[in-house]
This record gives C-alpha cells, sequence and structure tokens, in this order.
C-alpha cells in the first residue's frame, strides 16, 4: 500500500484545497499518472501518483479545503493495513471552523485584490502591469479575476523587464494614467530602483511641482519561507530613505485593503510592501473602514508597561509576544504602524508618554533600519518620558539562508521581542 | 514589420564633402515658403545663440552645476519638432536645452532655471537638466543616461490607452544606447506596438568615448532589429533630411505601426559638458564640420539663394539676439528661490 499526501508545491504552503479527482476508487493507475488537481495558495497543481496499482480509497471529497501537507488523501495498491491515519488527520471541528472564518473574514490576499477591482471599476485610468499579473492571475494570485473583469488593456502581463516597466510606469504616469506596478516580488525592484528614486520620487521636486507621479508599486517584501538571501530581504528601510516616496506596509487584511485603496488614490509614487507569508491569513473586515488613511499608525492592543511598534508580519509576532508577557503580569501596548512613511511619531510619542518604555521590531537588517529611525525620533522627542533604554528586534545583520534553522535564527521570533521586553524592563529571562 | 528598414539619406557627417547640394536635392525645399524656411532658421539660431549665452554665463558662474550644451545639433530637434503635432509628447536626456527651445518653451523660463531662480520652469530646483513644461508636453530633460527611455515608452503607453492619437518623441545620445533598459523599452515598445519615435542623436561621443570605441556593430539605426523596430540613417546635419525621415517616421507610427528608431549623425562642438577638455578629438576635427556641415550655415546659403536679402538676414540675428539678451538679462534678475520653497513640492 502507498500512501497518496498532499504535497508541498510552493515554499509557502502548508495546505491545500483538493480541487478535483481525475481517478476513483477502483482505477487502475501507473506511476506518474496525473491523479488529481490540488489548489495551493499559488496556482493550481497537477498531482501525480507516485506508484504502480489500484486505487484503494480516496480520502478527502473534492472541494475539501485546508488539507495539511503531508496528510494522506489517497491509498494506492493492497488493502492490506489499516486506515486509521485520516482520523488522525482530520479533526472533526476543523470544518466548522472554517465555515465561521470564512463568514466575515477576508485574506489579505483577497483584500489586495478587491481594492484593486474596486478602483479600477470607478476610474478608468487605473490599470495593472507586472510580470504575470494577467493570464497566470499574478505569481501569488494577487491579481486573481481581474483579467477576466478588466480586460487586457488594465491588466498587462510584462516580460520580465523590471527597470523597463517601472519606467514606462512612471512614464504613463506622467501621462496622466494610474499605474499599479506590481513586482513579483520587491527584490525584483532592485532592477529598478533608479526609475523608482530619481524618475518617480524626485521628478515632482525637479519640475518646480509640475510633474505629479501617481503610481503605486506593490508586492510581497522581506522573507518567505526558505527562499534564501537573494529573495528575502526587507525594503522598508530602502525606499522610506528618499524623499518624494511614500511607504506603506500593512499587517491585516483591512488595512491591507484600506491603505491600497488609499495608496491608489493618492497623488504621490507609493511604495506598498506586501508579506507573502500573510497572503492567506484570513483577518476580519471592517467595512466600515474602506479607507484607510497613508501615514496613520494603529493601536491593536492596549497597555500601560512598555509599547511595542512593529510593522507588516512582525505585528503578528508582537500581539503573541504581548499575550506570553500578559501572563507575567507585564502589559504591552501593541502599535501597527501600517505606514512606515510618513511615520505616525505622534502616536509613538504619545504612547510611550503612557509606558515609558520601548522596543521596536522589524523584519529587516537592524543597521539603518527603520527601529534606527524610530528610537532616534523618540530620543529627540521623549527622552525624558523613557525610563529605559529603547530595545530593538530585528533580522540580524547577515545574508537570510537557507537552512531551515538557520533561517529561523535570522529572522526575529515572538520569543525575542519577549525577551527584548523582559531586557527592557530589567527582568531576568527565563530560560 | 518583421524585417528592418535600412534608409541611408546620406553618408556620415563627416564624410560629406558638399552639403549644400545634398540640400536643394531633397524634395522639402522646394515646396515650403520661405516663411517656413525662415521660421525653421530662427529655431536654429535661437539654440545656437541660446547656448552660447549659456556658455557665457557659466564662465561667469552663473550658471552652476552640469551643463551640457547642445551646439551643432540643431538641426535634429528643429526639424523634428517641425514634423510633430502639437500634442505629442516629447522627452530627452540632459542636453535638453535646445529641445525645451523647439518644444516651444520660453528662453526666459529655460535661462532662469539654468541660473537657479525662481523664474525657472522648475522655480530654480531642477537645473539645467531636469526641467519639464507639461504646458508645452515637454516631459524633461533626465540626468541619467538612458532612464529617460523608458518612460518615453510610458508616455507611449498612455497615447495609445488614451487613444488620443499623439505620439511620443523620445530622444536620446549614442551614449545611452548601451544601457540595457533602452533594449527594455524596445521589445516592449514592438511588443505591444507603442507610438514611439526613438531618435538617437550619434554626435560621436559619449561623453569622451567614441561610438566606435563604446558600441560594436556598425549601425546604431540597426538596433532595433530583433525587435523588427524599422531604423533609418540619417544625416542628422541637415534639417531637410531630417525632416523628411521625421515624416516618415511618425506617419508610420501614428498610423499604429509601431515604434521607429531614427539615427541621427550629427556633431557637438562642444565638450560634452562644460568642464570637457575635450583632448579625445582634435580642433581641426571640429572645425572641419563646421565649416562644411554645419547646419545653421547650411541652411542660411539656402535662404540666400530663395533671394532673402542680407538685410533680411541681418534682422533674423538682431531680433535672435535680443530675445536671447533679455532671456539673459531676465534670469539674471530673477530673484533667487525663496527660502520657503525648499521645502515644498516634495509630496503633493
Amino acid at each position: 500500500m502507498t500512501n497518496i499526501k498532499m504535497p508541498a508545491l510552493s515554499p509557502t504552503m502548508t495546505s491545500g484545497t483538493l480541487a478535483k479527482w481525475l481517478v476513483k476508487e477502483g482505477d487502475n493507475i501507473k506511476s506518474g499518472d496525473i491523479i488529481a488537481e490540488i489548489e495551493t495558495d499559488k496556482a493550481t497543481m497537477e498531482l501525480e501518483s507516485i506508484d504502480d496499482g489500484k486505487v484503494n480509497k480516496i480520502l478527502f471529497k473534492e472541494g475539501e479545503q485546508n488539507i495539511e501537507v503531508g496528510t494522506v488523501i489517497a491509498k494506492i495498491g493492497d488493502d492490506d493495513e489499516n486506515d486509521d491515519e485520516k482520523i488522525s488527520v482530520l479533526p472533526s471541528t476543523n470544518k466548522d471552523e472554517n465555515l465561521i472564518l470564512t463568514k466575515n473574514t477576508i485574506t489579505v490576499r483577497e483584500a489586495l485584490r478587491d481594492a484593486m477591482a474596486e478602483e479600477m471599476r470607478l476610474d478608468q485610468n487605473i490599470f495593472v502591469m507586472g510580470e504575470e499579473v494577467a493570464e497566470y492571475q499574478g505569481a501569488y494570485k494577487v491579481t486573481q479575476g481581474l483579467l477576466e473583469e478588466f480586460g487586457e488593456k488594465r491588466v498587462i502581463d510584462t516580460p520580465i523587464t523590471e527597470q523597463g516597466f517601472a519606467g514606462l510606469g512612471v512614464g504613463a504616469a506622467f501621462g496622466g494614467l494610474k499605474p499599479i506596478i506590481e513586482f513579483m516580488t520587491f527584490n525584483f525592484s532592485m532592477q529598478a530602483i533608479d526609475q523608482i528614486i530619481n524618475s518617480a520620487a524626485k521628478t515632482l521636486y525637479m519640475s518646480g511641482g509640475q510633474m505629479g507621479c501617481p503610481i503605486v508599486f506593490r508586492g510581497p517584501n522581506g522573507a518567505a519561507s526558505r527562499v534564501a538571501a537573494q529573495h528575502s530581504q526587507c525594503f522598508a528601510s530602502w525606499y522610506a530613505h528618499c524623499p518624494g516616496l511614500k511607504v506603506v506596509s500593512p499587517w491585516s487584511a483591512s488595512d491591507a485593503k484600506g491603505l491600497l485603496k488609499s495608496s491608489i488614490r493618492d497623488p504621490n509614487p507609493v511604495i506598498f510592501l506586501e508579506n507573502e507569508l500573510l497572503y492567506g491569513e484570513k483577518f476580519e473586515v471592517n467595512e466600515i473602514d474602506d479607507f484607510v488613511p497613508i501615514g496613520k499608525a494603529n493601536i491593536l492592543r492596549e497597555g500601560n508597561d512598555i509599547t511595542i511598534v512593529a510593522f507588516s508580519i512582525m505585528v503578528g509576532k508582537a500581539l503573541e509576544a504581548a499575550e506570553t508577557l500578559s501572563n507575567e503580569n507585564i502589559s504591552c501596548e501593541v502599535i501597527d504602524l501600517r505606514t512606515i512613511k510618513p511615520l505616525d511619531t505622534d502616536l509613538i510619542i504619545k504612547s510611550i508618554k503612557k509606558t515609558n518604555n520601548l522596543v521596536v521590531c522589524e523584519e529587516g537588517f537592524p543597521f539603518a533600519g527603520i527601529s534606527s529611525e524610530i528610537i532616534s525620533q523618540v530620543q529627540e522627542l521623549a527622552f525624558d518620558w523613557l525610563d529605559s533604554p529603547i530595545k530593538r528586534v530585528t533580522g540580524l545583520d547577515v545574508p537570510l539562508p537557507y537552512a531551515e534553522n538557520l533561517e529561523k535564527l535570522a529572522l526575529p521570533q515572538g520569543k525575542d521581542i519577549v525577551e527584548g521586553v523582559l531586557s527592557a524592563l530589567n527582568r531576568i529571562v527565563k530560560g | 514589420m518583421s524585417k528592418s528598414k535600412k534608409i541611408i539619406l546620406s553618408k556620415p557627417a563627416l564624410r560629406r564633402k558638399k552639403p549644400t547640394k545634398k540640400i536643394k536635392k531633397t524634395s522639402d525645399i522646394n515646396v515650403l515658403n520661405n516663411e517656413f524656411l525662415i521660421k525653421l532658421y530662427k529655431e536654429m539660431l535661437l539654440i545656437r545663440r541660446f547656448e552660447e549665452k549659456a556658455g557665457q554665463l557659466y564662465g561667469m558662474g552663473s550658471i552652476g552645476g552640469f551643463c551640457h550644451l547642445y551646439i551643432g545639433q540643431e538641426a535634429v530637434v528643429v526639424g523634428m519638432q517641425s514634423v510633430s503635432k502639437e500634442g505629442d509628447s516629447v522627452i530627452t536626456s540632459y542636453r535638453d536645452h535646445g529641445h525645451m527651445l523647439a518644444c516651444g518653451m520660453d528662453p526666459k523660463g529655460v535661462m532662469a532655471e539654468l541660473t537657479g531662480r525662481e523664474d525657472g520652469y522648475s522655480k530654480g530646483k531642477g537645473g539645467s537638466m531636469h526641467m519639464f513644461s507639461k504646458e508645452k508636453n515637454f516631459y524633461g530633460g533626465h540626468g541619467i543616461v538612458g532612464a529617460q527611455v523608458p518612460i518615453g515608452v510610458g508616455l507611449a503607453f498612455s497615447h495609445k490607452y488614451k487613444n488620443d492619437g499623439f505620439v511620443c518623441m523620445t530622444y536620446l545620445g549614442d551614449g545611452a544606447v548601451n544601457q540595457g533598459q533602452v533594449y527594455e523599452s524596445f521589445n516592449m515598445s514592438a511588443l505591444w506596438n507603442l507610438p514611439v519615435i526613438f531618435i538617437i542623436e550619434n554626435n560621436k561621443y559619449g561623453m569622451g568615448t567614441s561610438v566606435d570605441r563604446a558600441s560594436a556593430g556598425s549601425s546604431l539605426a540597426d538596433r532595433g532589429k530583433a525587435y523588427g523596430i524599422p531604423g533609418m540613417e540619417v544625416d542628422g546635419m541637415n534639417i531637410f533630411s531630417v525632416r523628411e525621415a521625421g515624416k516618415e517616421a511618425i506617419d508610420f507610427t501614428r498610423s499604429g505601426k509601431g515604434p521607429f528608431i531614427l539615427e541621427m549623425k550629427t556633431y557637438r562642438y562642444r565638450g560634452h559638458s562644460m568642464s570637457d577638455p575635450a583632448k579625445y578629438r582634435t580642433r581641426s576635427e571640429v572645425d572641419a564640420v563646421r565649416q562644411q556641415k554645419d547646419c545653421i550655415e547650411n541652411l542660411k546659403e539656402v535662404l540666400q539663394e530663395q533671394k532673402v536679402t542680407d538685410q533680411e538676414l541681418k534682422n533674423i540675428d538682431g531680433e535672435i539676439k535680443s530675445l536671447v539678451t533679455n532671456a539673459s538679462d531676465f534670469a539674471l534678475e530673477s530673484k533667487l528661490p525663496d527660502d520657503n520653497e525648499l521645502l515644498t513640492d516634495i509630496y503633493l
């Protein structure tokens, strides 16, 4: 008996949907035959059999969602073993939980797509351009369905030519259009950085205010999952460094939607930093907050002892850390920056005046990072309000390694935030 | 459109001996009335005198930073702009003063920008290399070699998107043709049939490096061949050749057939920038072009043959000279930008 398991079909895939069975129980199949279609976080993929034999059992129905990677989905060969594995991998509560979640929630991926679609319906001058955004439906499925709704004039697949299409976008913006330029990941924006900074960011100033550039550069930023150094880097401080750019980096789905809509409407060039690991995360969407203003941070958890500032994926880790610390009677205030530039310094200072302690988190490298900037501003503006030196929790100053253990060591984790808080508050770090 | 088209209207600039005879052969001249010829002459002369004045002001310290003069190349932009239509967008690199004047921008505003004053087109914040006029569809003025090319393709994209019937005139130098983004631009413009004319102003030197030492292959007009973009070598010192080629290219592009490359064989008399000692070429090389090929002198001869009197020519000289003097006076009298301007125009 051979077990067919839910395969990992992308670096970030943790579970998949059984889109379609192409065989049925009792069929005789050969190794290499396509037996099913699996929908991943990125695409729908065909699954090949790894063995010859009769399809003995099919353990999941078509349409079943969230089947964890490694779960046995079918058995091939003689029925010589018991098959209680199915029970162990499919907790009875799982399905119900999903039902509740899907009712009032939305993934970050869907939120981003909805933001683009809603704005595109209102303004004919908005178009989306990038690698695989149209027919492929987006390398990370963020632009799924846009081609179908808006057609090839407004949803445009480009060649692999980042500097070229970034510059084209800038020219189109000068020419009166409102481009949304997707980088498959922001790592590839390094190919285009001259156009982003020298052409998009500076021309308004150099033209004495004549040449606005209403453009959004968006895509996943930061580390994904074991894609190693060239594909794992946070660009927040790179772009925030440059006058003329706004830099936005949301965590939740509703902020992703509200901020992307604001970014599209903004008359300035906006760098919109998403996170691949968050695309599939589900969040409750507050219908009222359809637009989230650029430049406004958000207090996600109120507290009195210490302020934790974070953005993007670090927000989730900060909230976990705050929960852990509450067990030790430490009350953390967690601020989600949402926008990196312009920075909501006022909210940070206000919080520090209450808590008198600060930990700043970012996934990126420590040297000249966003945390350095926040620490600098806070000591200038609220030095007398601080009871302890400010701590930062960042990625290590090292190209991101591939090996699973090393990658985890290089990236800041929730426990690092816990330790940062304890250290700031001069508590003993346990174990 | 799969084959690159190469029409050589004339041999490269320096080998031509009798340019005036060639000028007479072109068809354009017989249908143009004197009034129009004088207009072209005035536009070229304005650029020449303007640039000479800019050179003087630079020497006096009134213009700072980098300053790249267009002297010698006037026929290219005046010829091309004379066959384009109002609404077509224009973009170029940092040797841009001539393009702005040819687009109809006010010499006063251009000169005041060169002197870094509040009445400059960019309020004194852009300088020689970064000037724009949305009103005249002039999109800069870009300081990074080759960076204007994808932006020009983006302007062409917007013309096609809006279906407004306009084309983008994207000027670049012979130095820029070796930048990777130029080929990214060729590819996308051909792939999507965008209305863009790439006008390569081959003035023989990218800064101090001659084309022969920088560019493989014999013709820059052929650089679009792999993308199916037709290319043409043009005598860029002859305004009638420029106009003829420009018309053909613009007709092609405006009719929806996609991009076109024109390699304008031209020459700059001055250094790359004001601080260029120009040791990479001989004085006699420059003099030879000036004497035999000068676009303004040659058009002047044509005007004389067309019975424009010496007195009329003298009056034109005076008129242009006073335009430039006024621009210079204006630029020197205009105030420095207010300190408060420092932090404006960063965001809208």
